[in-house]
């Protein structure tokens, strides 16, 4: 479905990916784990756009679409939950999910209405954002304002969701919380890209797994056949001590 | 009675601040772009309709019609020109720009109409006034007003209540991730551009029938628009248009104690405002 061919992209003079081959099916869940620093939000952004890169660089149900605009990867069906959440400050929740609807991917002719997002489906699956609706989002707490950073992604009607560290600076609690809706967002038909740096967390919750190290792909398989022991060579790198 | 008329020509003479204002509420308020050419513009715009009502004999209303569609694309060209390509987390490039643009502007229409003042004739619209008891009251400011008020409405009603003022509100409040939910910044600003410069156009027509204009008198427009802005809160519409009819009562007021304090008196309150409100009249306080 998604897929990017020997991507290479860098900011200005500084080289962050180096040929990296990464793909996403219809209706899976992969996980792209490493370090900090190890290109995983760059790779995300070369993908929607936000880095320039080559046309035949990022392949998106069977078209080049390398380096076109990011509103026109959304439109076109790549959603994106930005690190950070990245809300739109000073305006209501509901506000913030409109937009989505009103800028977001339109429906195709013969797809199927009643599978799209509606701003009452994302407020069934986070129930407390339809009691805090009106409220502006910078009085809400982390966990609820990444909700709604998810709702928003959703409300574009994503055929692929790329999903930038969800669980950052969450209460483990709020991460159980969030990290039990994708797989209702899985049944919705969605796939699901989780970038991650909780390993195990990525480990359980994905079908397959990438880990990313210093810009290269270093691991890729099967999620629950992987050994801890292969993740934490292609984590840390081949010469780095087991701990 | 003096006092009561000084009030009511204070808030009138608010009613033309409040129409510079607004194009400046939208851009400098909410999309957070200085545009130092913005009362430039407005003078641009009215020696332009001046010039296309003498060549083509158009009154009040039809020269509206003619240009505020001129003022929309103008506004359009400027955004996607230049404005889309240093508009940013730093406002300075835009500053600059636009700072540019101010000083060939006014060169620019010296060239073309020479330093000599030119107004519009209104057909005794500009003179006609009505008498409530001794205090007289001009037909012109209250349509002037009255369309600030229209104005100012319709617009925050665009930017709080449509799909395109959700986009231009999240797009100004974070652009990449307004680009990250499907919105088109670039388009966007470049509409909303279009829409205060089509405003200023308004705001031209009627400040050429009140008053005279000439090449060099944008900056002083540009500050009032500015106080106008910083007194009501960034990003407040109406606030935008209380801070114009505090500019223009102060003002008002101040001619009556002295005919040379008046303009002195409207930027000494706007100074009192920075400094006693400086988030603005219509912000809540954090």
């Amino acid at each position: 479905m998604l897929s990017t061919h020997a991507l290479t992209a860098g900011y200005g003079d500084f080289q962050a990916l180096f040929g990296v081959d990464f793909e996403v099916r219809a209706g899976e869940v992969v996980a792209l784990i490493g370090a900090n620093g190890a290109g995983k939000s760059t790779l995300l952004r070369s993908i929607l756009g936000l880095l320039s890169v080559a046309r035949d660089m990022v392949r998106f149900r069977g078209e080049s679409v390398g380096g076109s605009k990011p509103h026109a990867m959304v439109r076109n069906g790549i959603g994106i939950v930005p690190e950070g959440r990245r809300l739109f400050a000073g305006m209501s929740i509901e506000d913030n999910l409109r937009v989505a609807i009103d800028y977001g991917r339109k429906p195709q002719r013969g797809e199927n209405v009643a599978s799209l997002w509606t701003i009452e489906r994302i407020y069934k699956l986070f129930p407390i954002l339809r009691e805090r609706r009106d409220q502006v989002v910078h009085n809400l707490s982390g966990g609820q304002q990444q909700m709604v950073a998810i709702g928003r992604a959703l409300l574009t009607q994503p055929m692929v969701l790329l999903c930038d560290e969800i669980s950052l600076g969450l209460a483990p609690k709020v991460i159980h919380e969030i990290y039990d809706v994708l797989p209702m967002i899985r049944q919705a038909g969605t796939a699901l890209v989780l970038v991650e740096q909780d390993v195990s967390l990525a480990q359980r919750a994905s079908d397959r797994l990438y880990c990313m190290l210093e810009g290269r792909i270093t691991l890729t398989g099967d999620s629950n056949t992987m050994t801890r022991e292969a993740i934490a060579e292609a984590y840390f790198g081949a010469n780095h001590a087991v701990a | 009675m003096q006092w009561l008329d000084a009030l009511i020509q204070g808030v009138l003479l608010g009613g033309m601040y409040a129409q510079y204002a607004l194009g400046m509420a939208l851009m400098f308020g909410v999309m957070r772009i200085v545009n130092i050419a913005h009362g430039d513009l407005m003078i641009l715009l009215a020696l332009t309709g001046i010039s296309l009502a003498a060549a083509f004999s158009l009154g009040t209303l039809s020269l509206i019609v003619v240009l505020v569609p001129l003022a929309a694309a103008l506004g359009w060209a400027l955004q996607r020109g230049i404005l889309n390509k240093v508009v940013g987390e730093d406002p300075l490039p835009s500053l600059i720009a636009t700072f540019g643009l101010s000083i060939a502007l006014q060169n620019l229409m010296l060239q073309i109409w020479s330093a000599d003042t030119r107004s519009l004739r209104g057909g005794g619209l500009e003179s006609a006034s009505i008498d409530l008891g001794g205090v007289y009251i001009g037909v012109l400011p209250v349509i002037v007003l009255v369309t600030a008020i229209v104005l100012t409405a319709s617009l925050d009603f665009v930017i709080r209540g449509t799909r395109f003022g959700r986009g231009l509100r999240a797009a100004a409040a974070d652009t990449e991730a307004a680009a990250m939910t499907g919105v088109n910044p670039k388009t966007i600003y470049a509409a909303s551009t279009a829409i205060a410069v089509a405003i200023l156009g308004i705001a031209a027509v009627f400040q050429s029938l009140r008053a005279t204009v000439s090449p060099a008198d944008g900056p002083a427009q540009l500050i009032y628009a500015f106080e106008a802005v910083i007194i009501g809160g960034m990003g407040s519409l109406w606030g935008a248009f209380v801070g114009s009819m505090v500019l223009g009562v102060a003002q008002a007021i101040g001619f009556r104690i002295d005919p040379g304090w008046g303009i002195l008196f409207g930027h000494v309150i706007f100074l009192a405002a920075l400094a006693i409100r400086p988030e603005g009249v219509m912000m809540k306080r954090r």
